[in-house]
């Protein structure tokens, strides 16, 4: 017995659809079984809160009078890329400060988003359409045109576990590694994390309307680095990083609880973004895919001291056993960390429920689906013949 | 008997002196030192547990400071900040005496500060910065 997306919606609208979050699916399942579930159960809504280095913001800023075609562009002294049209540049996340530590394009975007003053700095050359070559100004989200977010690369379905091997404590993006395999982190709301819900995308392609930082927000493309091809398991899910999604979403309309900058420590900034997806219960195959439960889901733990492209691997695990606060690796107990909040992830799943239900929030079919066979490149240094 | 948590730092004066045994001497007091480092400006610090009688103790405290020590109460040296945190979980995996754990049904950090030997391991590793730690 199929549904479809417009037949959940009309529940929506009538008040009638049933909305479970990602962990609540699971018991209802247990207890049910897959039928009753794919009958019952309409929505599922997943969600996660990680960094997601791969964020930004386009802007416009008005123009000046005189007006100034902007060639190069700061916001609280974080450079953002100028070179489009006059008054649009592109802030990236981790873009740093030129004048202070530990702040960069994520604090800008936080600041903005908490309608704090942002000083604007643009410099050009001059030209008889826009002779102005200077303009110092401050700014906020309200005087400004258009403020976007654009994340390239986000929600990645999975990601690998980190551990250090040497003898010395190192800073990465997967947080502080400590030596002698001191502690394992891992980044990712598993069993509630969208993409693992969905891991074949049936329901989750362009144009998937969605939760992004407080606001709503669009599936925009497959993400950067999306590697459908990725070894999987029979449930589905990939053992390591798999696909990814680009989100674009009003910047004006989002809540910094769900935008959030951080630092990472001799590595440099990121920013969390929160993202919920609804995933419409089409059939029994979607319930087999949304039960999902974190022993289900497995990752490598990959040697991070290694500074090389492909880490060796210490072999794989479930993130039930990464959740538990600690793992045996080499015969050795292991204290685990993640840096993705399952605790934020349920909240803003919970806020997309509540949406849903109160009619704020309908499901959409998509526009296209995302690649199923793309596969990742990698770079290497070459002359032009060798290509 | 009441037992307490202080950080001790010595100037450079007295840092040869033998202080701690006079707690027990004098004061008959029973201390335990989970941390001590000698500072580039060469103070001592040590991180120190002391348990006694609590006129004894207070009586201890006073003889420390009279001999020049600085003395702050250990259990307020972490800051974590409630309203920044996002429970994330990373600094559970940095702390050695599990001070620092993450609630599993709420999916909240929970911080045992008599648990913390202030070793600093998880300074720096918030990504959010809601943890300080002053020692």
């Amino acid at each position: 017995m199929a549904k479809t997306i417009e037949e959940i919606n009309e529940k929506i609208r009538n008040g009638t659809a049933v909305v479970l979050n990602a962990e609540e699916i699971i018991g209802y399942v247990g207890e049910n079984g897959v039928k009753k579930a794919a009958r019952d159960i309409d929505v599922v809504t997943t969600a996660t809160f990680g960094p997601m280095c791969s964020s930004g913001a386009f802007f416009n800023f008005g123009h000046s009078d005189p007006p100034i075609r902007m060639t190069k562009v700061w916001l609280n002294d974080v450079p953002a890329y100028a070179g489009i049209a006059a008054v649009d540049a592109y802030l990236g996340a981790t873009e740093l400060s030129e004048s202070l530590t530990n702040y960069g394009g994520a604090h800008v975007i936080q600041d903005l988003v908490e309608k704090k003053p942002v000083k604007l700095k643009a410099i050009s050359y001059g030209t008889d359409c826009y002779p102005r070559r200077e303009i110092n100004t401050f700014i906020n989200l309200e005087s400004i045109n258009q403020a976007y977010l654009f994340n390239p690369r986000n929600a990645y379905q999975n990601y690998a576990a980190a551990v250090n091997s040497s003898n010395k404590t190192i800073f990465t993006y997967m947080g502080k590694l400590m030596p002698n395999l001191g502690n394992i982190t891992y980044s990712t709301s598993s069993q509630i994390s969208p993409l693992l819900n969905d891991p074949y995308l049936r329901t989750i392609g362009i144009g998937t309307r969605i939760f992004l930082a407080g606001a709503e927000g669009y599936v925009a493309w497959q993400g950067t680095q999306h590697n459908p091809c990725r070894e999987r398991l029979s449930n589905g899910t990939p053992n390591g990083a798999a696909g990814t999604i680009a989100v674009i979403g009003d910047l004006k309309k989002m809540n910094s609880r769900y935008l959030k900058a951080a630092v990472f420590y001799r590595y440099g900034v990121s920013l969390y973004v929160g993202i919920g997806i609804p995933i419409p219960v089409l059939d029994e195959e979607m319930i087999d895919f949304l039960k999902v439960r974190d022993e289900d889901i497995l990752t490598h733990i990959f040697d991070y001291s290694v500074q090389r492209r492909n880490k060796p691997s210490y072999g794989t695990v479930n993130y039930k056993q990464l959740r538990s606060g600690s793992l045996i690796l080499k015969g050795k107990k292991i204290p685990t960390g993640s840096l993705s909040s399952y605790q934020m992830a349920l909240e803003i799943a919970d806020i997309l429920k509540e949406k849903i239900k109160c009619k704020k929030f309908f499901l959409t079919n998509m526009v296209a689906p995302l690649p199923a066979d793309e596969r990742q490149n990698v770079l290497n240094g070459l002359t032009e013949n060798e290509l | 008997m009441v037992t307490k948590r202080f950080v001790l730092t010595f100037p450079e004066r007295i840092v040869t002196k033998p202080i701690t045994y006079r707690l027990v001497k004098d004061f008959d007091l029973q201390f335990n030192i989970l941390k001590a480092e000698i500072t580039a400006e060469i103070e001592g610090k040590i991180l120190i547990e002391i348990k006694g009688e609590k006129l004894k103790l207070e009586q201890g405290i006073d003889f420390l400071l009279k001999e020049g020590i600085t003395i702050q109460d250990a259990s307020r040296d972490i800051i974590v900040d409630r309203q920044q945190c996002i429970n994330c979980g990373m600094c559970p995996s940095l702390c050695p005496t599990q001070a620092l754990t993450m609630d599993s049904k709420k999916h909240e950090l929970i911080f045992d500060k008599y648990k913390c030997i202030l070793c600093g391991f998880c300074e720096n590793s918030c990504p959010v910065n809601a943890i300080r730690l002053k020692i």
